[in-house]
């Protein structure tokens, strides 16, 4: 009897620390737009994928001086639409942005659900063909953001020809890849033709995880690229294990997605990164007034949606930083285009022609002609990169994803 | 003489005893002491965490759960009603096999081999079969597939006597491959497989996950009637407590294996359709998202009986949707809301230790100086 005093002596208790419990007034007295963006995260901050999009939310929507709310580790399934739907119905958020490929089809499944409610999405392609008004594509021309990186690795390749290390024969780099997606070769194929535009000699071999975050295949692919001989080592997935396993190695590392630096000392060259405050600030500007967001966005260097993250000097080739500049310069005039014929061949023919899959379908149809006037015209049919072209002097080690 | 005997022989500061004696009654109340407790220790963690009032708090985990249910709108309800479905639904599929004492810890993958089997049906015979056919079908092969990956591991016990836990987790590894390369081909390089139109369960009204919902509240009826009055029942009882015993009164325990393991596969087979036609109309890697684990935690906190599963599992997935809310609106990282459901379970676990053993602290610490 009395231990079953005690123990409703001890919920009493809870109950009266529970009564005790200071309720916070809200002091929203702050001058906050009424307008709401909820964002839908694949994983959370400890991907830098994911924390890549975090951040220019936060950034965003402080400097519009509008609220937010987030989901994280939200899968690629109904639960992306369950999760829309609870933005919507319990925060009250006029704008959701979902931040992963395979969200797309669920957002849409919301979009026409909440008609007024407008819905934007990071990587898809599937907006300018859905006959949704309330949906929206976004992307970036990261691949320019991939070739200024590129010509960083060029130039340490340089280096280390000139110091003896490797010859021009042995300039091999090596690319840790998600999937064969076009995403993905559209990001190696213009980091490696960067390092080309500087080092004519390179080569390079790609492996892939077959996963978008898996820290463990992602080491291990780039510890067995660099065992092959990859005496520089770049990745398009989402995890520290490229890096890490680079600096492990001692071997130069060109990042994705944002500074590996703090990890990485030693190894750290560059990272290029979507930054994408400016298109969540455009977003916001449209609902704020009253305009329509257009069904395809895609950020450039000029829009400050391609960003490099500071050059580490430890690691990078002298000189690097102002070579950046240079090219980012000729990019901008447009007296560079980075998928110009001219520069690649694939079966050692030039290409005139390519019909790219840009109308999403279920058999992935070539359906657009991509190149104009000897150029591969990138992000301009829709916002989501198209290319996937395997060009010359690219070996892919395994096609298992 | 005597003190030194004392000495040698110390008896522990306390040492445990098993007891068989509490009445129902208490051993409930201590049961329901404890989800109060829980609920209260995540509250008050997640205040201290977030620095938000009680109130508040609570208002934001039961506004996670249900949404604006008082100004008339249900969708998150729904969406509530449809994760306990889920999980229960794996749950009601693991407890045969347990009470039996074989140990599935295989409901992910054979789940996971269910929602493929829906998604081939889909795709394939989609756009070929009309409607009732194609769902008949997709059942069909669905419950199929779970059964077939639920009874390989049963075979081998029931013949070579493998260790079935170790078993069933490496199906588990198998499926997951399979989903993935199935998903690699259908997907292309995106990894992606678009939600397909065809063979979708129905929508009731607006509503989604209805169908979903009925078929698993059916499934707890049959199955606790199935446990409870039927022979079958009864011989998976017996076998559970003495293999030995049911062999004496003529049950033959390899039958009873294997067809167990039938039914314990074929309805995790269910949960995948349900996953796989009634949800998401795709299918991925973690589609099943690990609920095949959490589903053998519900069943044995249930005590093996539906009903009480029900209960479980509705507080197990409030906790979850209602602390990932808190975790969500204080921008914090999601495994917060994880670590608060593990440590609800935990304590639910703990609770079973005091209702079937007592402590018993050392008695009369001085005598032995006397």
């Amino acid at each position: 009897m009395k231990k079953l005093l005690a123990i409703l002596l001890a919920v009493a208790m809870l109950f009266c620390f529970a009564g005790c419990g200071a309720k916070d007034t809200n002091s929203g007295a702050d001058a906050k737009s009424d307008l709401k963006v909820g964002f839908i995260f694949l994983h959370d901050e400890q991907s830098t994928y994911d924390k890549n999009f975090m951040d220019a939310a936060k950034a965003a929507c402080e400097q519009m001086n509008v609220e937010y709310a987030q989901k994280t580790q939200i899968p690629e399934s109904q639960k992306c639409y369950d999760a829309a739907i609870e933005l919507i119905e319990t925060d009250g958020c006029d704008i959701i942005f979902a931040d992963s490929f395979g969200h797309e089809s669920f957002l849409i499944d919301a979009a026409k659900k909440y008609p007024d409610v407008q819905f934007c999405h990071a990587t898809g392609t599937q907006a300018h063909t859905a006959g949704v008004a309330n949906f929206h594509n976004a992307f970036a021309s990261i691949y320019e953001g991939r070739y200024l990186a590129g010509v960083a690795a060029g130039l340490k390749l340089n280096e280390m020809i000139e110091k003896g290390d490797i010859t021009a024969e042995k300039a091999k780099m090596g690319y840790v890849g998600a999937f064969t997606f076009a995403e993905v070769i559209s990001g190696y194929t213009s980091f490696f033709l960067g390092a080309k535009s500087v080092c004519p000699t390179v080569t390079m071999d790609v492996k892939f995880t077959g996963s978008w975050y898996d820290e463990q295949k992602e080491k291990e692919a780039a510890q067995s690229l660099i065992s092959g001989g990859c005496v520089l080592i770049s990745q398009h997935a989402d995890s520290m294990g490229a890096p890490t396993a680079c600096e492990t190695a001692g071997v130069p590392n060109v990042s994705y997605n944002g500074s590996t630096k703090a990890a990485c000392p030693n190894t750290f060259i560059v990272s290029s990164r979507i930054d994408w405050t400016p298109y969540f600030k455009y977003m916001i500007q449209c609902v704020m007034d009253g305009k329509a967001i257009d069904a395809d966005w895609t950020g450039t260097i000029e829009t400050g949606s391609v960003v490099l993250t500071e050059v580490n000097e430890t690691a990078a080739a002298e000189g690097t930083k102002e070579k950046i500049e240079e090219v980012k310069a000729k990019l901008l005039d447009g007296s560079i285009k980075v998928f110009d014929t001219a520069n690649w061949t694939k079966e050692d023919k030039k290409l005139d022609s390519y019909q790219a899959d840009v109308d999403t379908d279920d058999k992935f149809t070539p359906d657009t002609e991509a190149i104009k006037d000897g150029v591969f015209y990138e992000s301009t049919h829709r916002s989501a990169p198209y290319f996937d072209v395997r060009i010359d002097g690219i070996t892919l080690l395994d096609e298992a994803y | 003489m005597d003190n030194k005997i004392v000495k040698t022989h110390r008896e522990p500061f306390f040492h445990v005893v098993k007891r068989d004696d509490m009445p129902w009654w208490k051993a409930w109340s201590i049961r329901a002491a404890t989800i109060v407790i829980a609920f209260f220790l995540v509250g008050f963690l997640s205040m201290a965490v977030t620095e938000r009032g009680f109130g508040e708090t609570y208002e934001i985990m039961f506004s996670g759960v249900f949404g604006r249910i008082f100004d008339g709108r249900t969708t998150m309800l729904w969406k509530y009603l449809q994760e306990i479905a889920i999980l229960l639904c794996l749950a009601l599929a693991l407890t045969p096999a347990f009470k039996m004492k074989f140990w599935n810890c295989g409901a992910e993958g054979q789940a996971l081999v269910g929602g493929l089997a829906s998604i081939i049906c889909m795709i394939e015979l989609g756009p070929k079969l009309p409607y009732p056919i194609l769902i008949l079908v997709i059942a069909v092969t669905s419950i199929l597939a779970g059964a077939i990956w639920g009874v390989i591991p049963a075979i081998f016990k029931a013949i070579f006597n493998t260790n079935e836990t170790l078993f069933t987790l490496m199906m588990n590894y198998i499926a997951t491959q399979i989903i993935a390369y199935y998903v690699y081909i259908k997907g292309g390089g995106s990894n992606v497989i678009n939600p397909v139109e065809y063979g979708n369960f129905p929508t009731v009204g607006n509503n989604k996950y209805f169908v979903n919902i009925v078929i698993v509240v059916l499934i707890t009826v049959v199955m606790y009637i199935y446990l409870k009055y039927s022979k079958q029942g009864y011989e998976i009882s017996v076998v559970g407590e003495s293999q030995n015993t049911a062999r004496y009164i003529g049950i033959n325990v390899k039958k009873v294996i294997i067809r167990t393991m039938v039914i314990s596969g074929a309805l995790c087979g269910v949960a995948g359709m349900l996953l796989v036609a009634g949800t998401d109309h795709s299918i991925n890697i973690n589609s099943v998202g690990g609920q095949g684990f959490t589903a053998i935690l519900m069943s044995w906190l249930g005590q093996f009986n539906p009903f009480i599963m029900v209960v479980m599992t509705a507080i197990v997935v409030f906790l979850r949707i209602g602390v990932a809310k808190v975790a969500d609106t204080a921008l914090l990282n999601s495994s917060f809301s994880e670590i608060m459901v593990g440590l609800v379970i935990l304590m639910l676990v703990g609770c079973e230790f005091f209702i079937n053993y007592s402590i018993k602290f050392k008695h009369n610490k001085k005598e032995g100086n006397a």
